[in-house]
Parts: structure tokens; C-alpha cells; sequence
């Protein structure tokens, strides 16, 4: 076994060297460029968060854009805000959905609430250098109060305030954070007086562990998202907030300077199209058709005449 | 099964982040491991210091490691850069051992007439000892890609995508067929990887076939985070 | 290093000392669930391992098996459960018992083959029961083994745990979660560093433990020693 070892030996180095300059070239590829080289200067970046709601707006942005001539490179899935932001400011990103409310937030931890103008007013004065929002859309993705609907017909709950109606205890479920947030169950017991009896914690960010808690009455209130397509499919009702509770995040496509006036007014007329129920049906598709995001975008893009 | 027919094209874009994720893991650690576990061997002191030190490294559980490498390292949180460090260091702290305890499985007979036939310390080191430790090496290589692969599905929840992206989205959606084609794929990769170095190992070791490899004394343990 | 500053301060804020995320709270948590998750995975494990390590028999099973579960990620077996039973800590106790089933099991069955044959002989000759073999011989000669199998799972648990935070309210995960989502890079940089440091306590006290379950009289034995030594330490990860 020995006489054939040096020419056995030659392959195992072959193979191993062979192994590391592959390896070389993987590792420059796509997962690990972040998207700053790849886009020439005709062509605008699209990215989208790591949801697949989001996903599907900038899937209907990035349509949108190619339909109007513009090249589009989709910079898809790129985590949660504390990832993007930075890209977006540094211009590698042209073309982002984001939500109002959230992202002014994001820049400025102290913004009051308000009415989604005077949120949308407040985020033009926010951005950083060099960034821009184009029209805000009607649709709002936003945090909200939500019951079932035979809780809600039970005490004729309508908005947030009528919640001190309610006799029986009421467990509150969502994100651990919640407890301390300023629109939390400590806020509803000050502001408004509503007694809560618990919190119980579910950590899935109002997604299908939190409905299904509330739809077994687990808990009775919960922090779901309103575009939220579970909320008419398992009968629940996001309760109204008139008094802005919640930081209005109304749908606006933040772009850098590479973004013309020609790639505004596509993105302007998508956003002048889409409303919440329109945000719902759309997250519907995804959620209960198990659609993909670029079928889903297609199909609205068309019947609403944008492409 | 719906959800499958209608998404391949996603599951494979998935498939192959995830082996463009594991693949360098898999080989950098080999490179890196034989040297430092045949150091490792040679001397008592680097024997302690090196083994301990890997051991150690081995215990540090993989999602709060890759929060902390930015840090140490001063890459972007949610680099993917970050899963594949950390991933490279678990395949070394396992592979370190290995290599030190394949060279040790080589009969000090052998090694002694290699030395007496002319052999010097570096010829026999690559042609006598790394040859006659390659099944324990097989071994070993075989737990690290099993158990890098499957780690690599961790990064997702803070957004580097992988098949493990199909676990998250899955249960943002509330998808269970997403969810399960995840892990079909991630186990089917597993496997193939697996196959691919035990093929690599009857291609590169031919008298493995002939005589009955050696049963490891024990499972190589697999961490799943 | 102004990155671990921020953390070792969020770790002594004697503001995360109070309330139901207090860090003394979501370590007992982590600790506790990890422990009944692993009593789970041994009350399965250990006796099918051992009748398996007795008997000899269903050794290729259990090893296709428990290789099978290994290649599973836990993160998706924790996500498809969720789904299907709800909120609560059924979902992540689930998923971390597979995970902690093979090294212990494979811990039990090779702990028993590890033992010479002509020790198990020698102690029919002298009139053992079957039970009494187990009992007396097999128990104690394969505990290094058994105990180096719980480190693993233990330690793979320990770890797992953390992801658990992703779909339950429990233990130090719940800091890199919450802090990912709060883009509070100290609170994720606190609790992970904090994960570290429990990990490898329990490393340390389970080398402690190792060393001295191994029977009197085994460890000096010239022919098995070195194996007991490599399989221990390897299985330990």
C-alpha cells in the first residue's frame, strides 16, 4: 500500500488545493456581496425586507419599473431595518418599501405620534442627505389592537377607548417587548383606564402563534399587524385608534437620488393605487393562496392597469 | 406539495445559498484543522493548550457566537460572512481533535520503520501518517458537514438566507408545506455531502476497500445550534 | 471593544436584575427547561439505548436513526411544531428532546459495547443474573461513556435553548431576539455573551463529573483506556 501513496498523495493535494480556489471563487459570490457592485449606473437597486409582505410591494415596485424601461436589479430579503438602513444610506439601495411610522422612528426615537400626514411630514424631515420619500400609499401596515369579532359584538367594542366595557378579564398576547412599549398594556390601563388582568408573551410578531392564541381565546387582546390577512380570515377585528395610539405606518417608497422623475411618477401612481383592503387581499394571496411574491405582483400590476 | 410544485424555483435559489454558506466551512476547517492537530500532537504543552482550547470553542453555542463575532471582528451584524466564520471555527474545534487523534491511532511500529526507511519527519507525516489516519479523518469530516450544514438554517433568523429562510418564512405565513420542504432539503443536502466524502474517501483511500475500516470508537457528536 | 463595554454594562444594569425579564429569572428559565428536556430525552433514550447495548440487537436501526435526527435542523423542527400546537413551551420541548435523543442514546448503547466481552463472560461464570450483570458490570463500566453522551446533549440543549426565544418566551434567547428586533446591539451582545458563559460553566462541571464516574480500576487498564479517553472527549464535542 505504500509504493502508490505519493501518486494517491499528489490527487488528495490536487483535490484539496482545487477545493480552496473554488472555494476562493464561492465566496466572492452572491451571498456575501451586499449589492454595492453588481448595479451599473442605468440600473436601479429594489431591496425589500426580510417579510414576505414587504416583499411583495417591492416585488410591485421592481414590476412597475421594468415596465416603465428601467433596468432593476432586486436586492430581495435583506433582513430586518438595523441591516438595510445603513445600505440604503449609503446609496447601494435606490428603491425601498418602508412604513412610515417604523422608519421615522427608526431615525429618530423620539417622534411624537400623529396623524399619518403629520407622520409622513415629520419622516421627509428625518431622512438623511441624499434619501427622499416619494408619495406615501394609503395603505397602512401598522401595530393595532385586535379582538375576535364575537368578543367584539359580545361588550360592541368598536375602537380602543371602548375597550373599559369589557367585563371579564382581558390576557393581553404579543411580542415581550410589548409590556413596555408606550402603546402597551400599561398605556391602555393610564390612558384609557382599561383593566388588564395578563400579558402572556408569543413571540411571533402577531403571525399565526398569536391568532391562533386569540381564536382559542387564550388570550382576548392582541398586538396583530393590520394588513394582516389572518385578521379576515379567522374573523377578527383590528379595533379603530382615532387618538393615534399607534404611530400611523402608512406604505412609502424611500429612493436615493438615482430615482428620476420618470421612476417617481411610476412608483407615485403604484402607491396611488394601493389601500389597505388592497394590501390585505395582496398579503391573502401570499398568506392563505401560498402564492409567490412576483405571480402576486403581476397579477395586481395588471388588472390594475399599472403594466 | 402544492406549495413545493409552485416554488421550486425558490427552494433551489435557497439550496444553493445554503451550499455557497456551508461549502467553505467545510473545506477552510480542514485546511486549517490538519496543521493545528498535527502541532497539537507533537508537543505536550500545545497538546493541552490546543485541545482544551478547542473543546472550549466547541461549547460555545452557534447563534449567540455569530452576535458576538461582529463585534470581535467588526463585520456588519447580519454579514453572512459572520455564519460562515462561525461555522469555519466549530468544524476546527471538532476536526483539531481528530487529526491529533487519527495521528495518534497510526501504530508507533509503523511510524518508527517509516523513519528507519529514510523517511523524514515531513515525507512521513504526508505520506505515511496522514494516509494511514484518513478513515478516522473521513470520520470526522463526515460530522462536520452534517452538522455544518444544518447549522447554517440558524442564520436565518437574523436574516442570512438559507433553506433555513424557508423555516421563518414559513412561520411568518403559517406555511407548514414550507416549512417541511426546508427540511427535506436541508437533510437531502446533508446526505449529499456525506455521500460525496465517503465516495472522496474510497476514490482517495482504495485500501479502505479491501480491508474493513476501523470502527470509530465512538459517534462524533453533531450540535444543532 | 466599546461593543463588549456596552454589554458587560447591560449585564450589570441593576435594571435588567428586576421584573419578568430579570437575567437571574431567564437563566433559571434556560437552566430549567434545558434539565426537563433532557430527563425527556433520557427516560427515552437511556433504556432503549442499554437494551440495545445489552442485547446487541437493533445497533444498525438506532444508528441510521439517531444519524437521520442529527442531520435535522432544529430550527425548522421548532417552527413546523409551533405551527401545529400553538404558543406555549410544548414546541421548543419537542424539538429539543429529538435533538437531545442520539448522543445519549448512542452514549447508553456504545457505553455497554465498550466493555470488554470477557468481563461480561467472567461475570456469568461466577453465577450473575442477567440482571445483576446489567446491574453490577455493564451500569457502572459504561457510565463514562453514558455521562459523556448527557455532556453532549446537555450541551447541544444549552445551546438550543437560546433558539427556542424564536417561538416561545423563554430563557437568555429572548435578549438576542428582543434585542435584534429593538436594534439594542448590547442587550444582544449581553445575552449572548451570557449564553457563552453558561455553556461553558456546564462544560467544566460535566469534566469534573467525567473524571470521577470512571470506576476505580478502569482507568489504569492498559488495553481500554485510551478508547474510553477518545470516546468521552469526542462525544463531548
Amino acid at each position: 500500500m505504500f509504493t502508490n501513496t505519493r501518486g494517491r498523495l499528489a490527487l488528495v493535494s490536487a483535490v484539496a488545493v482545487g477545493a480552496v480556489v473554488a472555494l476562493a471563487g464561492c465566496a466572492s459570490g452572491d451571498p456575501l456581496d451586499e449589492g454595492e457592485s453588481s448595479a451599473g449606473s442605468d440600473t436601479l437597486v429594489v431591496g425589500s425586507q426580510d417579510y414576505y409582505s414587504n416583499e411583495i410591494i417591492a416585488e410591485i415596485y421592481a414590476q412597475a419599473l421594468e415596465d416603465g424601461g428601467f433596468t432593476v436589479d432586486r436586492q430581495f430579503r435583506i433582513g430586518q431595518r438595523e441591516a438595510y438602513l445603513p445600505e440604503i444610506e449609503s446609496g447601494s439601495i435606490d428603491v425601498f418599501p418602508e412604513y412610515s411610522g417604523s422608519l421615522l422612528q427608526a431615525l429618530d426615537a423620539d417622534a411624537a405620534t400623529g396623524t399619518a400626514d403629520e407622520v409622513y411630514t415629520a419622516l421627509e424631515g428625518a431622512l438623511p442627505e441624499g434619501l427622499t420619500v416619494l408619495d406615501r400609499a394609503e395603505a397602512s401596515d401598522q401595530n393595532s389592537w385586535t379582538v375576535t369579532q364575537a368578543f367584539a359584538d359580545t361588550y360592541g367594542l368598536t375602537d380602543i377607548a371602548s375597550l373599559t366595557k369589557v367585563t371579564e378579564p382581558i390576557t393581553v398576547g404579543g411580542n415581550s417587548e410589548l409590556e413596555t412599549r408606550p402603546y402597551g398594556p400599561t398605556a391602555l390601563k393610564e390612558k384609557y383606564g382599561i383593566e388588564i388582568a395578563g400579558f402572556t408573551p408569543v413571540e411571533d410578531s402577531g403571525g399565526p402563534l398569536t391568532v391562533k392564541a386569540l381564536v382559542d381565546n387564550k388570550i382576548q387582546l392582541a398586538n396583530i399587524y393590520t394588513a394582516d390577512p389572518n385578521i379576515t380570515s379567522n374573523d377578527l377585528i383590528a379595533l379603530d385608534d382615532p387618538d393615534n395610539l399607534f404611530l400611523p405606518d402608512n406604505v412609502v417608497p424611500v429612493v436615493s437620488d438615482k430615482v428620476d422623475d420618470k421612476a417617481a411618477e411610476i412608483l407615485n401612481a403604484v402607491s396611488a393605487a394601493l389601500d389597505t383592503d388592497t394590501l390585505m387581499a395582496l398579503n391573502a394571496q401570499s398568506v392563505n393562496d401560498q402564492a409567490a411574491a412576483d405571480t402576486i405582483a403581476t397579477e395586481w400590476l395588471t388588472q390594475e392597469g399599472l403594466i | 406539495m402544492t406549495w413545493v410544485l409552485a416554488n421550486l424555483g425558490l427552494i433551489w435559489a435557497r439550496t444553493l445559498d445554503h451550499v455557497v454558506l456551508s461549502l467553505p466551512p467545510i473545506v477552510i476547517c480542514f485546511v486549517i484543522a490538519v496543521p493545528l492537530g498535527w502541532f497539537a500532537r507533537r508537543y505536550r504543552v500545545s497538546r493541552g493548550i490546543i485541545l482544551t482550547g478547542a473543546g472550549l470553542l466547541y461549547a460555545v453555542p452557534s447563534l449567540p457566537l455569530i452576535f458576538v463575532l461582529p463585534a470581535v471582528i467588526g463585520t456588519s451584524l447580519l454579514s453572512p460572512v459572520n455564519v460562515i466564520i462561525a461555522l469555519t471555527l466549530y468544524g476546527i474545534a471538532l476536526m483539531v481533535r481528530v487529526v491529533a487523534d487519527g495521528l495518534d491511532s497510526v501504530d508507533a511500529d509503523v511510524r518508527q520503520s517509516a523513519s528507519a526507511m529514510g523517511y523524514s519527519t515531513w515525507s512521513r507525516f504526508w505520506q505515511v501518517e496522514l494516509p494511514l489516519s484518513g478513515p478516522v479523518l473521513l470520520a470526522g469530516m463526515r460530522v462536520v458537514a452534517v452538522s455544518t450544514v444544518s447549522l447554517v438554517t440558524v442564520g436565518a433568523v437574523i436574516g442570512v438566507q438559507s433553506l433555513g429562510s424557508l423555516f421563518t418564512d414559513g412561520f411568518q405565513r403559517g406555511i407548514q408545506a414550507e416549512i417541511i420542504a426546508g427540511l427535506v432539503a436541508t437533510v437531502a443536502l446533508a446526505l449529499l455531502f456525506d455521500g460525496a466524502l465517503v465516495l472522496a474517501g474510497r476514490v482517495l483511500m482504495p485500501w479502505t476497500r479491501r480491508v474493513a475500516p476501523p470502527k470509530p470508537s465512538v459517534p462524533l457528536e453533531v450540535s444543532a445550534a | 471593544m466599546n461593543l463588549f463595554a456596552s454589554a458587560i454594562a447591560w449585564i450589570l444594569d441593576p435594571a435588567n436584575y428586576v421584573g419578568l425579564n430579570a437575567i437571574p429569572l431567564r437563566i433559571g428559565q434556560h437552566l430549567v427547561f434545558s434539565l426537563v428536556t433532557l430527563v425527556f430525552a433520557s427516560a427515552i433514550a437511556i433504556p432503549l439505548g442499554y437494551l440495545i447495548g445489552h442485547t446487541g440487537r437493533g445497533r444498525g436501526l438506532a444508528v441510521t436513526t439517531s444519524g437521520g435526527l442529527r442531520a435535522i435542523p432544529t430550527l425548522g423542527l421548532l417552527t413546523l411544531v409551533a405551527l401545529w400546537v400553538g404558543i406555549g413551551v410544548v414546541a421548543p420541548y419537542v424539538a429539543l428532546t429529538v435533538l437531545a435523543i442520539p448522543p445519549i442514546l448512542a452514549g447508553a448503547y456504545t457505553g455497554f459495547e465498550a466493555i470488554d466481552r470477557r468481563t461480561i463472560d467472567a461475570a456469568r461464570a461466577v453465577g450473575m443474573s442477567e440482571l445483576q450483570i446489567v446491574r453490577k458490570v455493564e451500569l457502572p463500566l459504561g457510565l463514562p461513556l453514558l455521562i459523556g453522551g448527557l455532556r453532549s446533549a446537555t450541551l447541544q440543549v444549552i445551546a438550543t435553548a437560546t433558539l427556542a426565544a424564536y417561538v416561545a418566551d423563554l430563557g437568555l434567547g429572548r435578549y438576542l431576539f428582543s434585542g435584534l428586533k429593538t436594534r439594542d446591539y448590547a442587550e444582544m451582545l449581553g445575552g449572548s455573551i451570557l449564553v457563552i458563559l453558561l455553556a461553558l460553566a456546564l462544560e467544566g462541571i460535566f469534566a469534573l463529573i467525567q473524571r470521577f464516574v470512571v470506576p476505580r480500576g478502569v482507568s489504569g487498564r492498559p488495553g481500554t483506556a485510551p478508547k474510553l479517553r477518545t470516546g468521552s472527549s469526542a462525544a463531548a464535542r
